[in-house]
C-alpha cells in the first residue's frame, strides 16, 4: 500500500456473467496488491478448508451478505478498495445476473474504466454484447476486455486472437473511444500483476500496469463551464455580514475569477469575484472540485441555478429526449408523470412519447412492443414543468443525466442520458 | 492540456464528501451529525468546517454516550464543540439503563455498544431528525461494502439492503415519506489510510489516544484491552504495562488497543500502511459473529 499523497483516483466497474470468474479477478487484484488483512485472510482461509475447497479461495473475499446467501440472491453493487503508489482504485463490483443492467448502470455510471470478462473457453457471448453496449451508453471512457481462464485453453493465442476478433467485429457498432485486450488466468495469476511466461506471443500489459496507467486526466469535461448551484453560504456574522457564497461542485469548464457568466434560469450576468475554499481563494477551479462562488453583483441566486460561462451555454429547454434504463418492478407509465432530477434541479415531467424499445442483445430498435420492464432500456421524449439545462450526455456526464422517481414511493425508478 | 487539472486522491476524496454534505444541508431539513469521539467523525467535523465556511456548520452534533468512555474522548469532544460553536445534543445510554428502557448485558464480555442503537434510534425520533450523517466507511467491514451515501431507514429505523434506491452519477434521492429518515455517509470512499494521510495533510489536532502512549492493559481473546473500572477482568487476567494506541475509538469495554511506538501521524501512517490487521479487527462488537456488523446494521446500527 502507499504513503504517497500524491497519487490519482481511477474509479472502475466489473462486469461479466455468472461462473466468468469475476470474484476471483478481484480477489487476485486485493490479494497481490497486499490489500488483505490477516483476519480477513484467515477468515476465508477457515471458510475455504470447512467447505472442503482446494486452497484459499480468493472469490469469497468478495462474498456478499447474509441475507444474500440464505436467499441465493445478489444485492447489487459493491464497492472495494485497493492502492498502488501510483493509484487509488475504487471497483464498483457488480453481479451478472439478476437485476444486471441496473447493477451495471450504477457502478458504470462514475467509472473510468470498464473491464469486461470474457471466458476463452465460451467466447463472445450475448452476455459480453450487452456488457460492452451498457458500457458504451454510459459512455465509460476506456474499455478493458479481459479473456480469462487462458490456463484452460492452453494459453492459446488463436483463442485470444479470436475472441479480439468477434469482440471487435460487434464493438465496432458501439460508442466507445479506447478499447484493449489482455490474455489472463485470474485465478493462477496471469497477466494480472505480474507478465505471465505462458503468453510468450502477447506483448502488451498487465491488467494491473494497464490500471495504474490509462491516461484518465482527459476524463472530465474542461471546456464548457458549468457550475450547478447546490446550496447558498450565508453565513449572517458580523465579520461576513453581506457574505453570499454559491456553493457546487465544478460539472465543467475551468472558472477563474474575473470571467464573465451567466446565471440560468435568469439569464443575468456578472462577473466571478472569488473562488473560495477554507484554504483561501483560488486562481482557478475545474471538475470535481467542490467550491463556492463570490459574484460582483447583487443577483437572486438558488440551488438549482446554473453559473456558465456567457459565450458557452448548455440547451435550456422543457423538452428532454433520452435514452432510459428502467429499474423498477412496476412497469414505465406511457403518458406517466415522474419528478426528475438533474444536477441540483427537481421538477416533474410527463412521458410524452416513448419512441422504442431497445433489444440490447441485437440492438434493434422495437417501434411496436413498447412494454418497458425492469431493466429494459428505451428512448423517450419528456416534458418538464420548468426549464433544464442541459448538455448531450456525450460531452457532459454530469449536466447531460437525470433520474426519474415515482412521486409515490419515493423511489428511483429509472436513469437517463441526454441525447 | 488536461493533466494540469488532475486532483490527487485525497483532494478527490474531500471533494466528492464536501458534495454530499452539501447535499444533506440542501435536502433534508433537520440534518444531525453523530459524532463519536473517533478520527472517522473527527474527519467528517472537519469536512463540515470546510463544507459550509465562512458560516457555521448548518446541524448540530449528536453523541451517543455509553458512559463508558475514555475521558479524553468527553474532553476533545467539549474542546472541539466550543470552538466550533456548535450545538451538541448528547443521547445517554445511562440515562436510558436508569430509566428501564434497556437492560444491561451481564458478565465479563458485557457491552453497552448494542444499547446504542436503541438509544440512538430515540434520540433521532425525539429530535425529528430527517438525516443523521456518519463516518462509516465502505472499506470497514462487508456489509458496509454495499453501504449507499444515501441510505434509506424505514420508521422504525431498519436498514433493509434488498430495498435501497440505486445511486447514479452524483445525483442523490433523499425523498421520504413521513417517518422515515435517511443515513448518510459522506465518508464511503475513503479507505482508513486516506483518513490517516487525509488527517495529516490537514493538519487536524486529534484525541492523545490515536498516538502511542503508555496504558495499564490485559489480553483477552487476542486482543488487548485498556484497563477501566468498566471491564470486570477474569483472575487469570493480569494488568501490565505497556506502549500502545487505539486505531478505532468506540465504547471503553469493546475498543481494543494495539502495541504501538507510533506518536507522530506520520509514523502512524507508515503503521497503517504495513498493517496486516483490519482496524475492525481490534472491535470485540465485530467479533461476535461473522455477520454481526449486518445484523446490527439491519436494527438501526449507523
Amino acid at each position: 500500500m502507499s504513503q504517497t499523497t500524491n497519487t490519482e483516483l481511477l474509479r472502475f466497474t466489473t462486469a461479466g456473467s455468472v461462473d466468468d470468474g469475476k470474484s476471483t479477478l478481484i480477489g487476485r487484484l486485493l490479494y497481490d496488491s497486499k490489500s488483505i488483512f490477516e483476519d480477513q485472510y484467515e477468515q476465508i482461509t477457515s471458510i475455504s478448508e470447512k467447505r472442503g475447497e482446494e486452497g484459499v479461495n480468493l472469490a469469497l473475499l468478495t462474498d456478499g451478505l447474509k441475507a444474500e446467501r440464505e436467499q441465493g440472491i445478489t444485492i447489487d453493487v459493491a464497492y472495494r478498495y485497493f492502492a498502488t503508489p501510483k493509484r487509488k482504485f475504487i471497483i464498483a463490483d457488480t453481479p451478472g445476473h439478476i437485476q444486471y443492467t441496473r447493477n451495471m448502470v450504477t457502478g458504470a455510471s462514475t467509472a473510468n474504466v470498464a473491464l469486461i470478462l470474457v471466458d476463452a473457453r465460451n467466447g463472445v457471448v450475448e452476455q459480453t454484447k450487452r456488457h460492452a453496449f451498457i458500457a458504451s451508453l454510459l459512455q465509460i471512457p476506456h474499455l478493458l476486455v479481459c479473456i480469462n481462464k487462458m490456463d484452460l485453453v492452453d494459453y492459446d493465442e488463436a483463442a485470444y486472437e479470436k475472441i479480439k476478433a468477434d469482440f471487435s467485429e460487434f464493438s465496432h457498432r458501439l460508442d466507445v473511444k479506447d478499447i484493449d485486450f489482455i490474455p489472463i488466468s485470474a485465478l493462477k495469476g496471469d497477466n494480472v500483476v505480474d507478465k505471465s511466461d505462458k503468453t510468450p506471443w502477447y506483448g502488451g500489459a498487465t491488467l494491473l500496469y494497464y490500471l495504474e496507467n490509462v491516461h484518465i486526466g482527459s476524463d472530465d469535461n474542461f471546456i464548457d463551464c458549468r457550475l450547478p448551484v447546490q446550496y447558498v453560504i450565508r453565513p449572517y456574522s458580523d465579520e461576513y455580514h453581506d457574505y453570499r457564497g454559491y456553493a457546487g461542485r465544478i460539472a465543467g469548464g475551468v472558472f477563474k475569477p474575473g470571467d464573465k457568466v451567466t446565471v440560468l434560469p435568469s439569464g443575468f450576468t456578472s462577473t466571478i469575484k472569488a473562488i473560495d475554499t477554507h484554504e483561501g481563494e483560488l486562481a482557478e477551479a475545474f471538475p470535481p472540485m467542490s467550491v463556492t462562488l463570490r459574484l460582483e453583483d447583487d443577483i437572486d441566486i438558488s440551488r438549482g441555478d446554473m453559473i456558465v460561462r456567457e459565450n458557452n451555454q448548455p440547451e435550456v429547454t422543457q423538452d428532454v429526449e433520452v435514452m432510459l434504463c428502467w429499474f423498477n418492478e412496476k412497469s414505465l407509465q406511457p403518458r406517466g408523470k415522474y419528478a426528475l432530477r438533474h444536477t441540483t434541479q427537481e421538477v416533474r415531467c410527463l412521458v410524452k412519447e416513448i419512441r422504442y424499445r431497445l433489444d440490447i442483445n441485437t440492438l434493434h430498435r422495437d417501434e411496436e412492443n413498447k412494454e418497458i420492464k425492469m431493466n429494459d432500456i428505451c428512448r423517450v421524449q419528456l416534458r418538464t414543468t420548468a426549464p433544464l439545462f442541459v448538455d448531450p450526455y456525450r460531452r457532459n456526464r454530469i449536466t447531460g443525466s437525470i433520474i426519474l422517481i415515482d412521486e409515490q414511493t419515493n423511489e428511483t425508478v429509472a436513469a437517463g442520458m441526454v441525447i | 492540456m488536461a493533466d494540469k487539472y488532475q486532483l490527487n486522491h485525497l483532494r478527490e476524496l474531500e471533494s466528492e464528501s464536501i458534495y454530499v454534505l452539501r447535499e444533506v444541508a440542501a435536502q433534508f431539513e433537520n440534518p444531525v451529525l453523530l459524532f463519536s469521539g473517533g478520527k472517522d467523525s473527527i474527519l467528517m467535523v472537519h469536512l463540515a468546517m470546510k463544507a459550509f465556511g465562512p458560516a457555521k456548520i448548518p446541524f448540530p452534533l449528536l453523541h451517543v454516550d455509553t458512559g463508558h468512555n475514555f475521558k479524553e474522548t468527553i474532553e476533545y469532544r467539549d474542546r472541539l464543540v466550543e470552538k466550533l460553536g456548535a450545538k451538541l445534543i448528547v443521547g445517554s445510554v445511562q440515562e436510558a439503563i436508569d430509566a428501564g428502557k434497556v437492560r444491561e448485558e451481564k458478565g465479563y464480555n458485557a457491552t453497552r455498544n448494542y444499547l446504542q442503537t436503541s438509544v440512538l434510534l430515540e434520540t433521532l425520533e425525539n429530535g425529528k431528525y430527517d438525516a443523521a450523517l456518519g463516518g462509516g466507511r465502505r472499506d470497514e467491514e462487508k456489509a458496509r461494502a454495499k453501504e449507499r451515501f444515501f441510505s434509506h431507514r424505514d420508521e422504525f429505523g431498519q436498514w433493509d439492503p434488498k430495498n435501497q434506491r440505486p445511486e447514479l452519477w452524483n445525483i442523490f434521492n433523499g425523498r421520504k415519506l413521513y417517518g422515515e429518515h435517511f443515513r448518510v455517509f459522506p465518508i464511503s470512499n475513503w479507505t482508513e489510510l486516506d483518513v490517516w494521510q487525509y488527517l495529516a495533510l490537514e493538519k487536524v489536532e486529534l484525541p492523545n489516544l490515536y498516538y502511542a502512549h503508555k496504558r495499564n492493559v490485559f489480553r483477552r481473546d487476542g486482543m488487548l484491552l485498556a484497563e477501566s473500572e468498566f471491564i470486570p477482568r477474569r483472575p487469570e487476567e493480569e494488568l501490565f504495562e505497556m506502549m500502545v494506541r487505539c486505531r478505532t475509538i468506540g465504547d471503553i469495554t469493546c475498543t481494543g488497543v494495539w502495541e504501538s511506538e507510533a506518536d507522530t501521524l506520520e509514523k502512524i501512517i507508515a503503521e497503517v500502511s504495513t498493517a496486516r490487521q483490519t482496524e475492525r479487527g481490534g472491535r470485540a462488537d465485530d467479533k461476535r459473529s461473522e455477520t454481526a456488523m449486518e445484523d446490527r446494521k439491519k436494527q438501526g446500527y449507523f
